[in-house]
Parts: C-alpha cells; structure tokens; sequence
C-alpha cells in the first residue's frame, strides 16, 4: 500500500490554471430541469469575507444521475449537464445550475461542496441542502449533524430573482461554523 | 448492476490539519467544531468526467503556451510521473491542472506584487489529462523562490501548484511539487504542516536522468497517490 500523497494550500494564485472559463455555469440552453442561482459568500472567523477561495461543487441532474461510469443509470443522465461547478470568491459566489433530484438513498436533493483558500492546506468539504424541502429531518446525513447545526447546511431562498434563488453563506470558523464532512 | 465499490477516503495520517499556527493564516480559517463522518453516497463516488475537450493543444507545455516574442526565460525541465491509487493501480483520466512562479519567482496574477520581473513569454499555467496507465508529462521553466509575509525573511521553496481531478470527489486533491536538496524545505510552514515524514517526502520530486533530454532540458519525477479502493465490498440491498 502506498500512502497518499498529502495536500497542500492552493495559494493565492490559483485564479489563471482553475478559473479559465465559466465554470460557475452549470447549465446550458439544453440542460433539463429546473434551473436556479445559489449565492453566497465564504467568511473567516473574524466574519470577514474570504476574498481568495475558490468554491467547487458537485451534483447529481435534474432527475438524481450522475453523468458518470459509477452510477448504474448514467444512460439516463442529462448529457447537457455535467453536474461540475467552480467559482473564485472575490465578490462572493454565484452558481447557475438545475435544481438537482434526489439521488438513492437520500429523501431530498442536495450538493456536494469544496471549500479552497490560501490558509487552508487541506480543503474542507460540505454539502448544500434546500430550506424549502419537508423532507430534510429524515434525511440520511442531515440527521447524523447536531440539530443545531444543521441550519448551516440549508441555502435559504429569497425572493426577487429572475429564477428561484437560494443563499448559502459559509462560515469558516466561528458562532455560525459551517458544519464540514470528514 | 454493478453497485460503486467504497473507498477509504482522506487519510488523516499524511494531511496537514486545518489548524497550523507556524502558516499564520490558517487561524483564522480553520473550522474548529469536529468534522462529522459522511457516508459513501453515488454523489462521492462520482465526479466530473473529463477529456481530450477540455484540453488545448499546448496545455502540457508550459515553454510554449505563453509564447508573445521569444521563449521564456530560464531553466527548462520536464515534469513526468504517474497518478496512482493506494493500491498501486493507476488512475487514467485524471486532470491535472498546474500554476506556478516564473524562473524569476514572479506569478502573471495582479495580487503579486513582488518586486521582480514578470516574463511576458511565460503565464505558468498548463493542464494534462493521464494516458491508460496514469502518466502525465510537462514541460516547463524550473520556478523560482519568492518572499511572503507570513513571517519574517519568509520565503516560499521553489514549487509547482497541482490540481488534480480522480475518478470521483473523495479523489481529489491540490498539492505542490518542490524540489530535491532545497534548503528552504526545512523552514517552510506549509510544506512542514505534513505531519508525516514520509508524507513530506512524498512531495518531493526526484532528478531523473532518463527522464532528461541531451542538450535541451533537466528531468523530474513527481507520482501522485490519491485514496484507493476499501477492502470490503460495497453492501447494497438493491433499488
Ligand atoms: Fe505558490
């Protein structure tokens, strides 16, 4: 067995190799599904913003597949949608991508998320889940998290927008730490 | 159907923590609360799939990708090594993004202010894909030091930025590659944040003379490991 090679601090520099194209677009005109913004803005534990983060998620299309060799119905996933997202975190982070299904083994869809920064030599790893849905509490991983911590995992919608749009602040440290996956 | 097989995920024994006060930054961006395990899902035993689309023509050859007026400056080197798994099975596909200083220890960013010149010929900015059997392979100009204020007279070893994309999410990973015999590895804070002696070690590349071309560049070997298969099988009741 070999050991695995340790990470280390993306830095200050990453934005020219990770942030080429519009990869905060999820969705083109093809893409099924229901589509929507998801904004926010990473903090430091003085509740500053984290202006040099980058954010990367991951998820599943608008019926629940994966566009990937491991899900058993990949034939079935939208081709028009790859499920990969990053944004840097200079102005806070939007995200246009489809309201994802529910994949097996959950009760409400969710997002995966990673966490990047200067100051961070290993990223942190959370999951986005939707304040809208009635079925969070007997959901698999949201009953594993302290119930009052669980708020931190929920994007809340707001009113207003073009498409529905949901707001999830992440909070490095501090009163209202996000809470982060092993 | 064939259900995902588990994996084993970060390996606590070779990370670097959040919380390293020697790289002062991380203080105030170290989550504090205990990390909560989650359970293999298709969502982490799953990833982006990337390909020949997603690369450009000269993204493995970072000597030419930035050419303006003439050839950058400095030491040419070539980068070649293998991405495996804990189990020694290599992992194909795998992207692999690179960023790094110029010979001048210069980044082509606007938040890089230090004082020295930037190379117009040369952005330090490529990407691979691994063949079959995990192999990647660049060309670039050997990076130079550069200062930072973490403390005082800090300044950074030589290094190159990787980011790398597995077969699924708990694959991935951002590292940095340095150099053999560097006497700034000793006083670095983030590369000493890997608790682990072997795990340092592992970051290091190795001057690879077969890997060296005559009368045109210096070799290096850098493998990368990412978390391989559990021993167990994945137990699924079926849908
Ligand atoms: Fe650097």
């Amino acid at each position: 067995m070999a050991s695995q090679s340790s990470s280390q601090t993306i830095g200050p520099f990453f934005h020219g190799a990770l942030i080429r194209g519009k990869e905060h677009i999820l969705i083109s005109d093809q893409s099924e599904g229901e589509r929507i913004l998801i904004q926010g803005q990473l903090f430091d534990g003085d509740g500053h913003p984290v202006p040099d983060g980058m954010i990367e998620i991951w998820q599943a299309d608008g019926r629940g597949f994966f566009n990937h060799p491991a899900d058993p119905h990949r034939s079935q996933a939208d081709p028009h949608f790859r499920g990969f997202g990053r944004a840097e975190t200079t102005d806070g982070f939007t995200f246009y991508t489809i309201r994802p299904g529910i994949i097996p083994g959950h009760v409400v869809p969710f997002i995966n998320v990673r966490i990047f920064a200067r100051g961070m030599l290993i990223h942190a790893v959370t999951r986005i889940y939707f304040d809208d849905e009635k079925e969070n509490e007997n959901d698999p991983v949201l009953r594993l998290v302290p119930p009052h911590r669980r708020h931190t995992l929920l994007a809340v919608g707001e009113d207003g927008g073009r498409w529905p749009t949901f707001r999830f602040n992440i909070y490095l440290q501090g009163p209202r730490e996000t809470v982060f996956f092993l | 159907m064939k259900n995902p097989q588990l994996v084993n995920g970060l390996d606590w024994q070779v990370h670097p923590p959040f919380l390293h006060p020697p790289y002062t930054s991380t203080v105030k961006r170290a989550p504090q609360e205990p990390l909560i395990a989650l359970p293999q899902s298709l969502a982490e035993l799953t990833g982006p799939v990337f390909g020949e689309g997603d690369l450009e023509p000269l993204d493995n050859d970072l000597t030419r990708n930035g050419v303006v007026n003439g050839e950058p400056i400095g030491e040419r080197i070539i980068v070649t090594g293998r991405v495996i798994d804990e189990s020694g099975r290599p992992v194909p596909g795998a992207l692999l993004e690179v960023w790094q200083a110029n010979a001048c220890g210069r980044y082509r960013h606007h938040k890089d202010q230090h004082d020295a010149p930037l190379d117009p010929n040369f952005t330090g900015t490529g990407r691979i894909i691994t063949d079959q059997h995990g192999f990647y392979r660049l060309t670039t100009i050997r990076p130079g030091a550069y200062p930072w204020r973490n403390h005082e007279n800090a300044w950074r070893p030589p290094h190159i930025h990787f980011s790398l994309f597995g077969r699924h999410f708990l694959q991935r990973l951002v590292t940095q590659m340095y150099f053999p015999g560097d006497p700034l590895l000793p006083l670095d804070p983030i590369f000493n944040g890997i608790p682990d002696e072997n795990g340092r070690a592992r970051l290091i590349s190795h001057y690879a003379h077969d890997v060296t071309e005559p009368e045109w560049a210096l070799g290096y070997r850098f493998d990368i490991v990412v978390c391989g298969p559990r021993e167990t099988p994945f137990e699924n009741k079926g849908e």
